[in-house]
């Protein structure tokens, strides 16, 4: 893609005049990083990181029954979602694979409120859209962009422009006066804080940035340290920890998979994903602690205790949190429980590895109660 | 001190050169976290990867600037990967390498010709 074509966020000049590196993302011009991966991965941890997420693919589903219309592409229970609350889930191809994973939430009365992934949004759309028909309409909302709140500090950060925020628990969302513009605020995020995501008309977001900056608490993040915040949160990137190919049974996703739906198996590849969650999977998804050498990244081979290769990274790098390298990746259900000593092999070299709990670094979810 | 296009520095004293990644190169990549350098001995041809330098993001591969062999691989890399950063034209070197040619190294960019070729990039 050349640089004519690639396009930009509400926030471009706003991370230009940051001093951001941008880089191409998803066809747009991101910010990979402003002052540094390290020193922002930290920032999130300690105090309140800023993230620029306007690429994500938003969109509102409405119609008759717009709940149980989603419903038809995804495994998750939204029939009973209630008004006010979010729910993770995954788009799912006939084959029980994964097209994408997406967040879908009901903060207000008005159909479901759906993000997608940046890389998927086109795709994603065209699919809900020709699945439904008739039955539901899908707006894209195009005209607002999206930020990301997230670490400790975020809370104190957000109450000061609201203080009904502070009530807000995780997997909430409703509608909000932020900024000088009715706000979709939901209390999610995918670093493992606490934490908000802000959607905002486009054109006040570069206030809104603006004012969260001008607390001191508040860095801009860039996506470097998105990716290794999310990593150590355990939480699996779209086209490289899944893809078309892997069920959200091999994924390790199967919270998704609601109560209601699988006794029902009324979902996409209902057949596969049931048989399983009965035991009949090939590979799973698992966090691997590198316990020597090299990060293992992507692409890197995971091989048993015999040298028999058996799996491959599909993420990997240095925690900056933990200070040793940590990955995630596939490996048969044989060789997935935890303590089971493997290698990887980086750059022809086998380093050991073991299987670990994900996440890496717990994460920090304001939960108002056990059950929610 | 010579530079290379692919921004690695070198440095001689008598047939040994100290080479490295220059400053240009240690702020493109970020944040250092692991630097594989080579065992004393090995024989490198011009261009050949002789180190690994990872920042938090990616592996990058740096490039022998001229043919020789390895008298000595900066240990203390390991254990500190972030002095790259921190001084990588100096105590952040990579290697010393008895170079086969000294001619070579003269070959290269000296500084004012690499700060020409970094303000065409």
């Amino acid at each position: 893609m050349t640089e004519a074509t690639m396009k930009r966020t509400p926030l471009y000049a706003a991370h230009v005049a940051l001093g951001a590196r941008m880089v191409p993302f998803a066809g747009y011009e991101m910010p990979v990083q402003y002052e540094g991966v390290l020193a922002e991965h930290r920032w999130t941890r300690e105090h309140a990181g800023l993230f620029d997420v306007s690429h994500m693919g938003q969109a509102k589903l409405r119609g008759a029954a717009p709940l149980a219309s989603f419903e038809k592409l995804v495994p998750g229970d939204y029939i009973g979602l209630k008004e006010g609350k979010q729910r993770y889930s995954v788009l799912l191809s006939p084959e029980g694979g994964m097209l994408d994973d997406l967040m879908a939430g009901r903060p207000d009365g008005d159909g479901l409120y759906v993000v997608v992934n940046a890389a998927c949004k086109d795709a994603d759309f065209a699919l809900i859209e020709s699945e439904l028909g008739a039955e539901a309409t899908l707006e894209r909302l195009e005209d607002r962009a999206l930020l990301a709140i997230q670490g400790p500090e975020a809370v104190d950060v957000m109450v000061k422009h609201e203080p009904k925020l502070a009530e807000l628990g995780f997997m909430e969302c409703g509608v909000f006066d932020l900024f000088g513009a009715k706000c979709f605020v939901s209390r999610s995020g995918y670093t493992g804080e606490d934490g908000y995501e802000i959607s905002i008309p486009a054109d006040k977001a570069e206030a809104a940035w603006n004012a969260l900056l001008a607390d001191a608490r508040v860095k801009a993040i860039g996506l470097g340290a998105r990716d290794s915040l999310r990593l150590e949160a355990g939480l699996p990137l779209y086209g490289h920890d899944a893809d078309e190919t892997t069920s959200p049974v091999e994924a390790a996703l199967t919270f998704a998979l609601s109560k209601r739906r699988k006794e029902a198996r009324d979902f996409k590849g209902a057949e596969r994903i049931m048989a399983e969650l009965g035991g009949a999977a090939s590979r799973v998804r698992v966090g691997l602690s590198v316990l020597e050498g090299a990060p293992a990244r992507e692409g890197a081979e995971i091989a048993d205790a015999d040298g028999k290769v058996v799996g491959k990274v599909t993420s990997g790098g240095p925690s900056p949190t933990l200070g040793r390298n940590i990955a995630m990746g596939y490996v048969p259900p044989s060789l997935s429980a935890l303590g089971t000593r493997l290698n990887v092999i980086v750059r022809g070299k086998s380093q050991a590895a073991e299987v670990v709990a994900t996440p890496f670094v717990a994460q920090r979810y304001f939960r108002k109660t056990a059950t929610a | 001190m010579r530079f290379t296009k692919d921004h690695e520095w070198v440095s001689v004293d008598g047939d040994v050169a100290t080479v490295g990644i220059t400053k240009y190169a240690a702020d493109a990549l970020g944040d250092v976290v692991f630097v594989e350098v080579p065992d004393a001995g090995k024989a490198l041809s011009k261009g050949d990867s002789f180190a690994v330098v990872e920042s938090v993001k990616a592996a990058s591969d740096v490039y022998a600037p001229v043919a020789g062999e390895v008298v000595e691989g900066n240990a203390a890399l390991s254990a500190a990967p972030e002095t790259v950063n921190a001084d990588p034209e100096g105590s952040g070197w990579f290697a010393k390498i008895r170079v086969a040619n000294v001619a070579d190294v003269d070959a290269l960019m000296d500084r004012a010709a690499y700060d020409a070729y970094l303000a065409s990039l």
